[in-house]
């Protein structure tokens, strides 16, 4: 528990062409086996910092090192460690579930016997079974949803970056997904996941971070922050940190 | 490989998938391939097997005329359709309207007299040179009114000059048989005998066409060894449209960003996209040729002839492959849409196209353009083709065109590299 699963020092980021730095000396240490929560204001710097962390984006200063391997240096050897569930549908519409879990299992670095039994696993406790042959331009969104982070845990990383995994679904999909979420922490998966769903990610998290232009306002404990702020949820502790003013991307 | 096994494969899957698309790389370019080959062999047989429909007013009455008109009927390329000799260039245009003939001739009233003073003029001048006699005739102010040629404006230009050339043959035969009547008469005071006035319009010698083939075969190319070849490679940059889309496509849509996290180089993801449209371009080529030979016979064109060099076939369809799936990489890294793709690709494949000789003949165009064809890819895919399927080459006749092509090959990819490299994609 108390190993670091992602350790940022220093961070310096700026986009190119742009006059102010996304990250100026940022710092955030995320344990292994945490259920960890992102959440900020549009424009905070979320998607950038979780981009940052995925090696989607390439940092400028300091140093971000994922289980304890620099990512700059070794991308893609540290990308074998994590498994990432983007926003968008990342997957091939045209193709069905086992078909997508093949692909994406064969460059995750698996082998055919081994992603073949994963896909059966993943896609039956998800409930995606009936389903697996078809193709997934046909699914729902919820469905789509969940073959989305199917494709991002095949592989079984120790890290999971969850970035909006339930947006748009109905109740039971979410349902779905944050109780399988749950249960691959529980086998040692660390968590690290970004929502605009505060209650859900309320139900989830239990460490969390609030970012707003770039700088981490706080980082503890869901519970301490609850206490410390004195609201008795995620949403006033949200809403007392960023203040209440519209943002604009 | 097992990880290029997999992503092949699943380019296969989304291939296939893609009903639209797969018409669009078989169907449209056999399509295009047989309506071309179709419209030039009918253009070919038009002008040398049937006979263009001529409205003919001969407003002339003298043997000259008939002569002309006699010629013109001879020639064998003109059905002729005498109209009275009172009709106006006005009634006749209307006649043309109506589709009664696309061309028409009207010998002018004075035709005959004014050929025969020129035949009189001329003859007087060749005895006075060979120091028979004396030109009497003086300078011939009075210039030969022209014939008129009337033509329906759909006609197109090198078709009305095979027409002119024909009319100009026939014109010439009239001119010089009165110069030679004329001159035997100023010589020997009487008409120049039937008999030799004949073997002087007889013509003797024919042509005799030889195509120069490195195999020495004389069969004469036809429109089908022409075109099938030119549209195969057609077909095959074409393939920009499809390949280049979907690498867009996956750049754009969120799978290009998992693929980014995942431990694998996207570069086999290029590999497995280049090895499965090069495989494409290939059945196209099978394809086409196979219809040229066995479908062209059942619809009236003529059958294509495959090279006897099969592997320098192959070779040459291989690397015009290849060279059309850099060209489509090459397109989909740098293009930011879809949209992009779909117009910078098929625009840039028809100007490619057009400086490299498929649509118009390279050696047509003008000299300061001639630079600028050995640009294109195309050029060099046809010249190979053309060597075996025309020339009857066979490999080592084409190392020569073979070579630019790798050339522009390499080229086209080390952009594509240097595209990825830039955007961070490799």
């Amino acid at each position: 528990m108390n190993d670091a699963a992602v350790s940022i020092q220093g961070l310096g980021f700026r986009y190119p062409g742009q006059a102010a730095d996304c990250f100026s000396n940022l710092s955030l240490t995320i344990h292994a086996g945490e259920r960890f929560g992102l959440f900020g204001p549009n424009g905070a710097g979320k998607t950038t910092l979780m981009s940052c962390m995925t090696g989607l984006l390439e940092y400028q200063q300091g140093s971000i090192r994922l289980a304890g391997h620099e990512a700059k240096h070794h991308r893609k050897s540290v990308n074998s460690i994590f498994g990432f569930v983007p926003q968008d549908f990342s997957f091939y519409q045209e193709l069905t579930p086992m078909e997508n879990l093949a692909f994406f299992g064969a460059w995750s670095g698996l082998q055919k016997d081994k992603i073949k039994k994963r896909s059966l696993e993943l896609l039956e406790v998800l409930g995606l079974s009936d389903v697996k042959d078809k193709q997934v331009q046909k699914f729902s969104g919820g469905m789509k949803r969940r073959v989305n982070l199917a494709i991002g845990v095949i592989h079984e990383p120790s890290i999971l970056f969850l970035d909006e995994p339930t947006v748009g679904v109905d109740v039971h999909s979410r349902q779905a997904i944050i109780n399988y979420l749950r249960s691959l922490n529980d086998k040692g998966t660390t968590l690290i996941y970004t929502s605009h769903q505060l209650s859900e990610a309320e139900g989830l998290c239990e460490t969390i971070a609030m970012i707003d232009a770039g700088k981490i306002l706080v980082h503890d404990s869901l519970n301490k922050l609850l206490d410390e702020h004195k609201e008795d949820g995620l949403e006033g502790l949200f809403i007392s940190l960023t203040g209440k003013s519209i943002r604009n991307e | 490989m097992f990880k290029l096994r997999a992503t092949i494969l699943k380019d296969v899957q989304i291939l296939t998938r893609d009903k639209v698309g797969l018409i669009f790389m078989f169907a449209m370019p056999i399509i295009l391939a047989i309506v071309i080959t179709a419209t030039q062999n009918s253009t070919f047989e038009l002008v040398n097997k049937n006979k263009v429909p001529m409205l003919l007013c001969s407003k002339d009455k003298g043997e000259p005329g008939k002569q002309l008109v006699n010629a013109i009927e001879k020639s064998g390329m003109f059905d002729v359709k005498k109209v009275d000799a009172n009709e106006t260039a006005t009634q006749i245009a209307d006649r043309m309207h109506k589709k009664d003939a696309l061309i028409a001739i009207i010998i002018p009233e004075d035709f005959s007299d004014k050929i025969k003073a020129k035949a009189r003029s001329t003859a007087a001048k060749a005895l006075k040179n060979f120091g028979l006699g004396e030109d009497s005739t003086g300078v011939l102010n009075d210039s030969l009114q022209p014939i008129t040629f009337m033509y329906h404006p759909v006609l197109q230009q090198s078709f009305r000059q095979s027409i002119q050339s024909s009319l100009r043959g026939a014109l010439q035969m009239v001119q010089t048989k009165q110069v030679i009547e004329q001159m035997y008469f100023d010589v020997n005071e009487k008409q120049l005998p039937d008999t030799l006035e004949n073997e002087f319009a007889r013509n003797d010698i024919g042509i005799n066409e030889v195509p120069v083939s490195r195999d020495g075969s004389k069969s004469i190319p036809t429109a089908t060894q022409h075109n099938v070849p030119a549209w195969t490679i057609f077909a095959m940059f074409f393939i920009v449209i499809s390949m280049g889309s979907s690498i867009v496509r996956e750049k754009l849509n969120g799978s290009f960003i998992r693929l980014k996290t995942l431990p694998t180089n996207y570069l086999i993801a290029l590999a497995s996209k280049q090895f499965t449209y090069l495989t494409v371009t290939l059945l196209q080529a099978a394809v086409i040729f196979a219809i040229g030979i066995y479908l062209f016979p059942f619809l009236g064109l003529p059958k294509l002839d495959l090279p006897a060099d099969l592997f320098g076939l192959f070779l040459v369809s291989f690397m015009c492959g290849l060279c059309a799936v850099s060209f489509a990489t090459c397109i989909g890294v740098y293009a930011q849409t879809q949209e992009q793709c779909n117009g910078i690709g098929s625009v840039s494949i028809v100007l490619l196209a057009a400086i490299g000789g498929l649509l118009v003949p390279s050696f047509a165009m003008p000299a300061s353009f001639q630079p600028v064809i050995k640009l294109s890819p195309l050029h060099w895919c046809l010249e190979a083709y053309y060597g075996l399927f025309l020339e009857g080459g066979s490999l080592k006749d084409i190392v020569a065109n073979i070579l630019p092509l790798l050339g522009i090959t390499v080229f086209i990819q080390l952009l594509a590299l240097y595209g990825l490299k830039r955007k961070n994609l490799i």
